[in-house]
């Protein structure tokens, strides 16, 4: 777990390192999912960074493009590209686009996305080619596939009937995590489009569902691993969570959805991830 | 171009027919279906590949980003419906996961233009073309007949690498190519000589732009007829060659003229060898409930209207 948590503070600072450099970009989001990927990445995911195309590896669509920085910097910390390389963010000829571009082929990146809504019904699509294909190209296991929405995204049509879909076709290989962080850009998400009771919700469309603190290490991969071992229907683990998690001044501010760190703060909010 | 009508069909059976021989040629070929899966040709392969058949429901956003993460994952998804919800319902999903990743998903457009009939203008594509042809990337086919329709469906699934939009008619309408062909996606087809004027056809319009030929012939204007099978990418060449030897273009297509065949040879022929475009097709209105031929014949599509149309410009 100190191995996960240095893990975690490493890649929250190539990200605040990164947009600051770009000087534009989402930083709440892509901060308050750093445990998640740090969980998924280093203590759970089936997956080789010298070999990102191994058709045994299990897949993450990120369907929440805008928080790139989070799947960029988790790649990179991983070993599937230079960390240097986070410095192009959101810069011309990039591989590192504002939201994820598939055209450039970045190493460890599955799907492109942006618009949201469409994540689910990838990562179902590559669920069920998992299925087709059963275990005889992977590790001995059915490849699984993880898609990551954000709560406001949950306001998108297209998801519920992606959700439909996974449920009739009983998809126990996909796993999607909901970042619950209670705010989107016009304010919280009860005011703006009201969600809850998301867990009924998602109980309702025949999914398996788990609620935990989105930045306990112990609490996600529990979770993970129950989500592996249900069988018969896919799960659905809505993490709650604080936006801009890292960093006190930011946490909890929606005004930080789509802004970035100056150069002065950026010295402050590595200052303070390091006390 | 030889040509003789081997009697009626739907283009529609011949896209079913395409979908099912090139999955009996490539086991990664799969299928996804919206409900309708009879009326947009996809039954064939349906009962002939059940596992590889996923009943999706009525939710076109999904089927196509569920196809989009299926070709990430290297099957070949089909994926049929209407050509309105295809086109539109659908579009962002068209765009971003399957356009944008620039993966090898094949949509089938069912229910092209007025000739779908009584249903009305609710469930007559007529601006399909127009929002498939402006997404990078995407390549756009509009056969003539079903003959046609199932070598350029076998063809679009097994031959292309990007996305892939076919267009097809629900009416049975004449079956007129042979299956010799010498089909080519990107290659349109002189369907029949002439030197005063030239009729780009796409789909259906082909025939009657041919029925058309004839009328005019014995009104001594001859016509050049060209099948104009895919839209994106246009074939030029063809075009560059009927504006250097006849003297004006007419496009016909069951379509809106904003967006479609007579925009993509307008542009094309403006900016490599001006000469008059007139373009034949719905102008600027929704369809309307009736019988297929009424309503070819009430917006001008048939070959009386293409006639009237050539004899007015032509005077």
């Amino acid at each position: 777990m100190m191995d996960l948590q240095a893990k975690a503070k490493h890649i929250r600072e190539l990200i605040l390192t990164a947009l600051a450099e770009a000087g534009s970009g989402h930083t709440g989001g892509s901060l308050d999912l750093v445990d998640i990927f740090t969980v998924l990445y280093f203590n759970h995911l089936h997956h080789d960074p010298k070999h990102p195309d191994w058709e045994g590896r299990d897949k993450v669509v990120l369907s929440i493009g805008h928080t790139a920085p989070v799947l960029y910097a988790t790649l990179a910390a991983a070993g599937y590209f230079p960390e240097d390389e986070m410095l192009t963010l959101r810069k011309l000829g990039s591989r590192l686009q504002g939201h994820p571009s598939y055209e450039f082929r970045l190493p460890g990146l599955e799907t492109c996305s942006g618009s949201l809504g469409q994540g689910l019904g990838v990562a179902l699509g590559m669920a069920l080619a998992a299925k087709m294909d059963g275990t005889s190209i992977g590790s001995g296991t059915e490849n699984r596939v993880f898609c990551i929405m954000g709560d406001g995204e949950q306001q998108e049509g297209s998801v519920w009937e992606s959700a439909m879909a996974a449920a009739h076709h009983k998809l126990d290989n996909l796993c999607a995590i909901i970042d619950r962080n209670r705010l989107q850009i016009d304010g919280g998400t009860e005011k703006v489009m009201a969600i809850d009771p998301l867990r009924d919700k998602w109980a309702a469309f025949g999914w398996h569902t788990i609620e935990i603190d989105g930045h306990d290490f112990s609490q996600i991969k529990m979770a993970l691993e129950m989500a592996d071992n249900e069988k018969g229907k896919p799960t659905v683990i809505i993490a709650d969570t604080i936006m801009g998690k890292g960093v006190k001044s930011i946490e909890n501010n929606n005004q930080w959805h789509g802004k970035v760190p100056t150069k002065e703060q950026l010295k402050d909010f590595l200052h303070e991830l390091h006390q | 171009m030889n040509y003789i009508n081997k009697g009626n069909k739907p283009t529609k059976t011949g896209f079913g027919e395409g979908v099912l021989a090139a999955a009996q040629q490539d086991s990664r070929v799969v299928g996804l279906g919206a409900d309708i899966t009879n009326s947009v040709g996809m039954n064939f392969f349906a009962e002939a590949f059940p596992d590889r058949f996923f009943s999706m429901g009525i939710a076109e956003q999904d089927c196509v980003a569920t196809a989009a993460g299926l070709a990430l994952s290297g099957k070949i998804p089909v994926f049929s419906t209407y050509g309105v919800f295809a086109a539109h319902r659908a579009n962002d999903q068209i765009r971003i996961s399957v356009c944008y990743n620039n993966v090898h998903v094949v949509i089938g457009g069912a229910h092209a233009g007025v000739s779908v009939g009584p249903d009305g203008a609710t469930h007559q594509a007529l601006e399909d073309m127009a929002t498939m042809r402006v997404l990078p990337d995407m390549t756009v086919i509009s056969p003539c007949d079903a003959t046609q329709a199932k070598i350029a469906t076998e063809k679009a699934i097994l031959e292309c690498k990007g996305p892939v939009y076919v267009r097809f008619g629900r009416e049975a309408v004449p079956d007129f190519t042979a299956e010799n062909q010498g089909f080519e996606i990107g290659k349109a087809q002189l369907m029949r000589e002439g030197n005063d004027i030239t009729i780009v056809a796409t789909g259906h319009e082909v025939w009657e732009a041919l029925e058309a030929a004839k009328i005019l012939e014995q009104k001594n204007i001859s016509a050049r007829v060209i099948n104009m099978h895919t839209i994106k990418p246009l074939d030029g060449e063809i075009l560059m060659k009927a504006a250097s030897e006849t003297r004006m273009i007419f496009t016909v297509e069951e379509h809106q003229i904003i967006g479609g065949l007579g925009s993509a040879v307008a542009e094309y022929l403006s900016e490599n060898h001006p000469i008059k475009v007139v373009r034949i097709g719905m102008n600027d209105r929704f369809g309307e409930s009736g019988q297929a031929s009424e309503l070819m014949h009430k917006f001008g599509l048939d070959a009386e209207g293409i006639v009237n149309r050539v004899l007015r410009e032509w005077a």
